[in-house]
């Protein structure tokens, strides 16, 4: 039981911290009509200017 | 099923979109969860603005983009474009995108529902029979 509470915390744990950074970060995410999508993180230079408009709207 | 009504019903279900507007395909406005002329106008330019922007970057031929999300640290813009029409929508930081897209195309189905003209019910004659 204590070697399978440790298991689920080594792997769980990263995943976690990982979600919660990403959570926090500015994006941008485009859907096409085939289905398709793609992500945009905040340091990407072609994110800078579709989040610079988003802002407009706040 | 009105666009003022679609987008009533928006904000009761989804407690995440905190305003929201829906165009038509030559983004003239058609209703607005917004009181006042400015604060529409401006969520809608700034939607409308995010679509092209990355529709002329990303978009090609081959492929167009359908829906945008922007997350920002104080919350997110949703457009998504559907059967003519297009909705722009304010969050609060953090929302479920997955739940937030399904309830804006569900007001825009709902909304493209309204501007189809119904077809029309057919009577049948009444064909007179006299007794003899």
């Amino acid at each position: 039981m204590r070697k399978l509470l440790g298991l689920a915390v080594l792997v769980g744990g990263p995943l976690y911290l990982r979600h919660r950074r990403d959570a926090g970060r500015e994006r941008v995410q485009l859907h096409f009509d085939d289905g398709s999508s793609i992500t945009l993180a905040d340091d990407s230079p072609d994110a800078q200017p579709l989040l610079a408009l988003a802002r407009r709207a706040l | 099923m009105d666009a003022a009504s679609a987008l009533a019903d928006l904000t009761e279900i989804s407690s995440q979109v905190v305003a929201a507007a829906v165009v038509d395909a030559d983004g003239a406005l058609l209703g607005s969860t917004l009181p006042g002329e400015p604060a529409t106008e401006r969520l809608v330019q700034a939607g409308t603005g995010l679509f092209e922007a990355a529709t002329s970057r990303f978009g090609s031929s081959g492929r167009s983009v359908t829906q945008v999300e922007a997350a920002l640290r104080d919350g997110s813009i949703f457009v998504v474009r559907e059967d003519g029409l297009g909705i722009v929508a304010r969050t609060s930081a953090g929302p479920t995108s997955g739940l937030v897209l399904y309830d804006l195309k569900t007001c825009l189905r709902a909304v493209a529902a309204a501007k189809k003209p119904k077809p029309r019910r057919r009577t049948a004659k009444k064909t007179e029979t006299a007794d003899a």
